[in-house]
């Protein structure tokens, strides 16, 4: 009767490097992930929490296990296959923002569009719908440059969202961004998932992680425990 | 789809262009300056071929010189009109043979004086080197016949000593000789006969001046016009064969006459030409191979800026051949950039060599279609390396790139 998880780890291990030097980053990582998640993932540094996520992203593959993404073994997919799955299905909030710079806002946010072949007058409609849902539509004309962090934080989940992803994937958002900015972030993000779209994010912040609705720990490797978020709810 | 991508690849490198435009300028020099050389140097040959085919025209096709030539610093016999008779007439292929001799005079008109050439021929001579004449008439056979003293003028004489607009029916003084001025000839680059300018000369028929300056029946040269279903060689032989009889020239023993043909004269020009040509294309190649490297290195480093950028669009799902295409354009187009300027440049340098030199511009479509084309060749050569750098980059590592 239930439906399979949207993403499914079985057993993922990754090493980096051989011989002597190798390092094992995971070391056996099992996880599920529902649709419509808002998950949190946590840890110290070296605990293997950004190197899950690039394997989540379909950045990575893992060295062994199993990743099923909508009941895809991501593991044995090609390189070429890989970026198809994230241009369909996925988008990337990075910490650094990571946004094309002397190219403006809603260039940045067509950028995906274009590598799926869509017209320009349907680019240009769906970067503007984006920019709106995360309220910048009247910046649309201005380059990185000229914004402040949170709002280019702003353009690149409205980039992030124009190709209409079921996962959005978020490595440390808040992470160049005051608390104030860092709230208005967690409260975009959060609104998504409850549109529907699953959002996984790699943060360090207690704060931050409470608005997720799953958190999972890391630590040395593996998964340490997963524990229900608490959703939280900033008072208008 | 896939046209919507070139396009927009096409235009994200034009923007990168944009962007280092003096770098982008730098980095094309080689190949500006390649299809530069290249176009100028053959648009320059194609004049230069074209001056000299006018010229030889202007000595007739299908036409021998023949002129006599000292053997070991002995005095050649001179050629006279019996020799040209006999040529005319005994050798098949011969449409006609005509003799000529100058020699220098002043001419003088109106109190003003003028050292020219004066040249004796006929209709036959003026027939065999293309000699038109554009004001007046040739000479008549009567007058030839004659030898009537009549003269037809170099352009050259009528601007020096003739000042109103009347020229023909004045009478002017060639030397000792009074004569009538029957026509004016067209001006001509270059004609057999010695160095001198080919306008600066006074026509007169060959009898009379043989009659009144040179004295005789001696011709200095006759030129041979032969029909074209012969063969040079063929004529050339008997040529020589005739003319050693006549001559009385022993076996063994060398021609004492000279006989040019205007087609070697042709072939020897083409020669010259053709190895300036593949001198000046291995320049060009060297140059636009130098050119290239800098398109390879310019784009490497322009990969190695952009790595973060290449990581953005993997992350996104750019594929590796996108990628690769986007960086490929970016050159290609660099280089067209480079072949246009570089056209435009040779354009400007072949009108203004050419006219400071005296050579027709002759715009050879063709060579300028092949230097761009190969100059967008050299964008996909030595673009393909560090495009497919790019495309081969990791994203997680691009990504941190700093």
């Amino acid at each position: 009767m239930s439906e399979a998880p949207l993403i499914q780890l079985e057993g993922i291990t990754k090493t980096f490097g051989t011989g002597p030097a190798a390092f094992q980053a995971l070391k056996g990582v099992d996880l599920s992930i529902e649709r419509g998640d808002f998950v949190a993932i946590m840890g110290p540094s070296g605990s293997g929490k950004s190197t899950t996520m690039n394997i989540l992203g379909c950045l990575d593959t893992p060295t062994s296990g199993i990743f099923r993404f909508r009941n895809v073994e991501v593991q044995s997919l090609s390189r070429d296959q890989r970026s198809l799955l994230r241009r369909r299905y996925l988008g990337f909030v990075f910490q650094g923002f990571n946004l094309l710079a002397r190219t403006t806002a809603l260039e940045n946010v067509e950028l995906p569009l274009l590598y799926r072949g869509e017209s320009k007058k349907a680019r240009r409609e769906a970067a503007e719908r984006s920019l709106d849902k995360v309220g910048l539509l009247p910046w649309a004309g201005h380059t990185p440059a000229e914004l402040s962090g949170g709002q280019q934080q702003r353009v690149a989940i409205a980039r992030a969202l124009v190709s209409d992803p079921d996962v959005l994937l978020a490595d440390e958002p808040t992470g160049n961004l005051d608390t104030e900015r860092s709230i208005e972030i967690m409260e975009l993000l959060r609104d998504l998932s409850r549109s529907g779209i699953t959002v996984l994010m790699v943060t360090h912040e207690e704060e931050m992680a409470e608005f997720a609705r799953t958190i999972v720990h890391f630590r040395d490797g593996l998964v340490q425990r997963v524990v229900e978020g608490k959703r939280r709810e900033v008072a208008e | 789809m896939r046209l919507r991508m070139l396009g927009a690849t096409f235009l994200l490198a034009l923007r990168e262009i944009r962007r280092h435009l003096l770098r982008s300028f730098l980095t094309t020099l080689g190949i500006i300056i390649g299809v530069a050389a290249v176009i100028t140097m053959v648009t320059l040959g194609r004049g230069l071929t074209a001056n000299v085919q006018e010229d030889i025209a202007g000595l007739g096709s299908n036409v021998f010189i023949v002129f006599p030539e000292s053997v070991e610093e002995r005095q050649p016999a001179p050629f006279d009109d019996m020799d040209v008779a006999a040529v005319e007439r005994q050798i098949p292929g011969v449409v006609n043979a005509a003799g000529s001799s100058q020699t220098p005079a002043v001419a003088f008109h109106n109190g003003q004086d003028w050292s020219t050439t004066v040249q004796g021929a006929d209709a036959a001579f003026f027939a065999a080197q293309s000699i038109e004449v554009v004001e007046g008439r040739g000479f008549s056979q009567r007058e030839s016949e004659r030898g009537e003293s009549v003269c037809i003028l170099g352009p050259k004489i009528v601007d020096e000593i003739f000042v109103e607009d009347a020229v023909l029916g004045e009478t002017m003084r060639v030397g000792n000789v009074s004569c009538l001025v029957v026509g004016v000839i067209d001006e001509r680059s270059n004609a057999v006969g010695g160095g001198q300018d080919a306008d600066d000369v006074v026509l007169m028929p060959l009898k009379t001046v043989q009659r009144r300056f040179t004295g005789g029946t001696n011709i200095q040269f006759f030129v041979v016009k032969y029909d074209d279903s012969y063969t040079s060689a063929s004529i050339q032989q008997q040529l020589i064969d005739l003319l050693r009889e006549r001559r009385v020239i022993q076996e063994g023993e060398a021609n004492d006459f000279n006989i040019v043909d205007t087609a070697d004269i042709n072939d020897t020009v083409n020669n010259v030409t053709g190895t300036m040509t593949a001198v000046v294309t291995v320049i060009a190649a060297i140059s636009l191979l130098v050119g290239g490297i800098g398109i390879m290195n310019i784009m490497l480093v322009s990969v190695t800026e952009r790595t973060r950028e290449i990581g953005i669009r993997l992350a996104i799902g750019a594929l590796a051949k996108e990628v690769r295409l986007q960086f490929l354009t970016e050159a290609v187009v660099l280089c067209c950039f480079g072949g246009l300027i570089g056209i435009l440049l040779a354009f400007g340098l072949s009108i203004t060599l050419a006219s400071a030199i005296d050579l027709p511009f002759l715009f050879d479509p063709t060579v300028n279609i092949i230097s761009f084309l190969f100059s967008a060749a050299m964008g996909m050569i030595f673009g393909y390396y560090p495009a497919h750098q790019a495309s081969k980059l990791d994203p997680i590592d691009a990504l941190r790139h700093e």
